[in-house]
């Protein structure tokens, strides 16, 4: 097979060791996971250039959701960020009732608060697992994920499934607590509290953790708010920035938590800044677990929420109005609105336009992690190549959420 | 508040737009969108140094039939506001702001791949989540959403250059 013209045409006195040598490293590569290409310019190990491709999970999240009613675009935004789908669900559902101008009753604001905390936790420990065992900590990663099941199961038990959840409607929530939950996440942080003193030992003063970590893809904070970064990645080099504070949403102004700060924005506080955060969130459950007052789930408009089913199946009236709702979909007057959280990954921000029918004409998801990648090629030009993997772990790209 | 503040700065330039749902929202020509842009950030009675989002929306019925949003943040006065430019079907651009946030470097890459808008003024406008031979702009409402795509031709990654960036 003849050599391609540029190889072909090298001189014999060029040294090997002074060349720029190109490499794709991914789509599929098993140290980083999501699907992502890096095209790199190295010298030696030094990276000289990158170019980071993305799309490889895009699935026309937006676009799909303006083919169904706003209810069906529920299912679709559990498969943004599937580490913490509930997040997402919450983040959609407050979008639309702004839209529409309603509240909902004070117990889902609670409900919706807590499983969108339980979420944040599986989502770090599922960043942080992944993270450790890429730089060889694999007996952490297992001690988390073991953690994050615990966890994964109590959002089985008010979900029904562990990540596509699908919990949320337009004025509410599917399912309430069980009867049993206080015990459940007793039991579940019990767990937790073990796997993370453990997983801190192991970790935060390993001197091969460390100094894979430790000064390694720092980001300074102007350059950060440049480009649109948010959550722990802003937070880790030193911003205090955090939708839960700046635009309290549901009840986190009733909430007592603090918001962990790095000071130097490389990998190391990043992790740290994740690590604290677990805990509180952990508070903020027990606090809102203590305030939550009984009282209905989803407000009682006919024209949002579907009738109960002994109405549906003994009453006309009833059975019409589950059959609109689900035929034509919720009524949402023409307008548009951009709504915010804080999701696990930094401000997961939803911009939805109406035209008064029952069908989206425009769901625009703001991706905390898409944000952060187009970041990354200024961090880690000048770096070594190994310096990707902990960086990129630390990003916490979740595909469906950065490719959409 | 912010809005009668940008309409004595900028006089017939700044249209309020639809504020009814508590969210401060204005229209801005794309002729003036740059130097808007410039005040908005630099100000200190402004300060929006976060560009959250920036994305478009496609009336096709209507004229103009873009719209790019700006979803603006200040983490400093922390107040947010919104700035639409509307563009007509027959030359979608707008002038680019990578210059005053980096973020809009992907993000107007993402709309412009969405939409086929033109940002004027991007280092290096190409596809991002789409492959570069992929045909039409797929967020665009004349675009079905069940289309298919016609096959593209094995590309050789050896033989071809890999994109870079700048």
């Amino acid at each position: 097979m003849a050599l391609p013209a540029r190889w072909a045409n090298k001189t014999e006195a060029s040294d090997p060791a002074d060349e720029i040598m190109e490499i794709q490293m991914g789509p599929s590569h098993p140290a980083s996971h999501g699907t992502i290409k890096f095209n790199l310019k190295l010298d030696g190990e030094r990276i000289v250039d990158c170019d980071v491709e993305v799309g490889y999970l895009h699935r026309a999240f937006e676009k799909m959701c303006e083919q169904g009613t706003w209810t069906q675009a529920f299912p679709y935004t559990d498969r943004l960020n599937y580490a913490s789908p509930c997040i997402n669900n919450v983040a959609f559902a407050l979008a639309v009732e702004k839209l529409i101008g309603v509240d909902t009753p004070e117990r889902c604001k609670y409900v919706r608060l807590i499983m969108s905390e339980v979420s944040r936790i599986t989502d770090h420990l599922t960043c942080l697992g992944m993270a450790s065992q890429e730089v060889g900590a694999t007996t952490v990663a297992f001690y988390l994920l073991e953690a994050r099941e615990f966890l994964y199961d109590l959002v089985e038990a008010v979900t029904g499934a562990r990540l596509t959840v699908s919990w949320c409607r337009v004025g509410g929530v599917t399912h309430d607590l069980p009867a049993d939950f206080k015990q459940r996440i007793t039991h579940a942080f019990q767990s937790l509290d073990g796997v993370l003193s453990d997983a801190d030992k192991l970790l935060s003063r390993n001197r091969v953790f460390v100094d894979r970590m430790s000064g390694i893809g720092e980001f300074p904070a102007d350059k950060a708010i440049s480009y649109g970064i948010s959550g722990p990645l802003l937070r880790a080099a030193g911003v205090n920035y955090d939708v839960r504070k700046a635009n309290p949403y549901l009840v986190y102004d009733r909430v007592d938590f603090e918001v962990p700060l790095g000071e130097r924005g490389d990998n190391y506080d990043r992790f740290n800044v994740r690590f604290r955060e677990m805990l509180e969130s952990k508070k903020i459950i027990e606090q809102a677990l203590k305030q939550m007052p009984e009282g209905p789930i989803e407000i009682s408009d006919p024209r949002i929420v579907l009738p109960p089913k002994e109405q549906v199946y003994n009453s006309i009236e009833g059975l019409m109005n589950h059959f609109k709702l689900v035929i034509e979909g919720v009524k949402v007057p023409a307008g548009e609105v951009y709504h915010a959280v804080e999701g696990a990954n930094g401000e997961l921000g939803f911009f939805v336009v109406s035209d008064g029918s029952g069908r989206p004409y425009r769901v625009r998801v703001r991706p905390p992690c898409f944000l952060a990648m187009g970041a990354l090629n200024q961090i880690l030009i000048g770096r070594m190549l190994p310096d990707i993997i902990t960086t990129f772990g630390m990003i916490n790209m979740i595909g469906g959420e950065c490719d959409r | 508040m912010l809005i009668e503040k940008l309409q004595s700065r900028f006089l017939d330039a700044i249209t309020p737009g639809d504020t009814s749902r508590g969210e401060e929202v204005v229209i801005v020509p794309r002729e003036r969108a740059i130097e808007v842009f410039r005040v908005l950030r630099d100000d200190p009675d402004f300060a929006f140094n976060f560009l959250t989002d920036l994305t478009a929306v496609d009336w096709l019925k209507r004229e103009p039939r873009f719209e790019v949003v700006y979803n603006l943040n200040s983490l400093v006065l922390n107040h947010r506001l919104r700035v639409k430019v509307p563009l007509p079907s027959g030359e979608p651009w707008a002038q680019s702001v990578v210059e005053l946030w980096s973020a809009a470097d992907w993000l107007e890459r993402e709309c412009y791949d969405m939409f086929g808008i033109e940002f004027r003024g991007h280092p290096d406008l190409r596809r991002i989540l789409m492959y570069d031979s992929f045909v039409g702009h797929p967020l665009r409402r004349d675009y079905p959403y069940n289309k298919r795509q016609p096959l593209v031709d094995e590309v050789d990654p050896v033989t071809n250059p890999l994109p870079m960036s700048r």
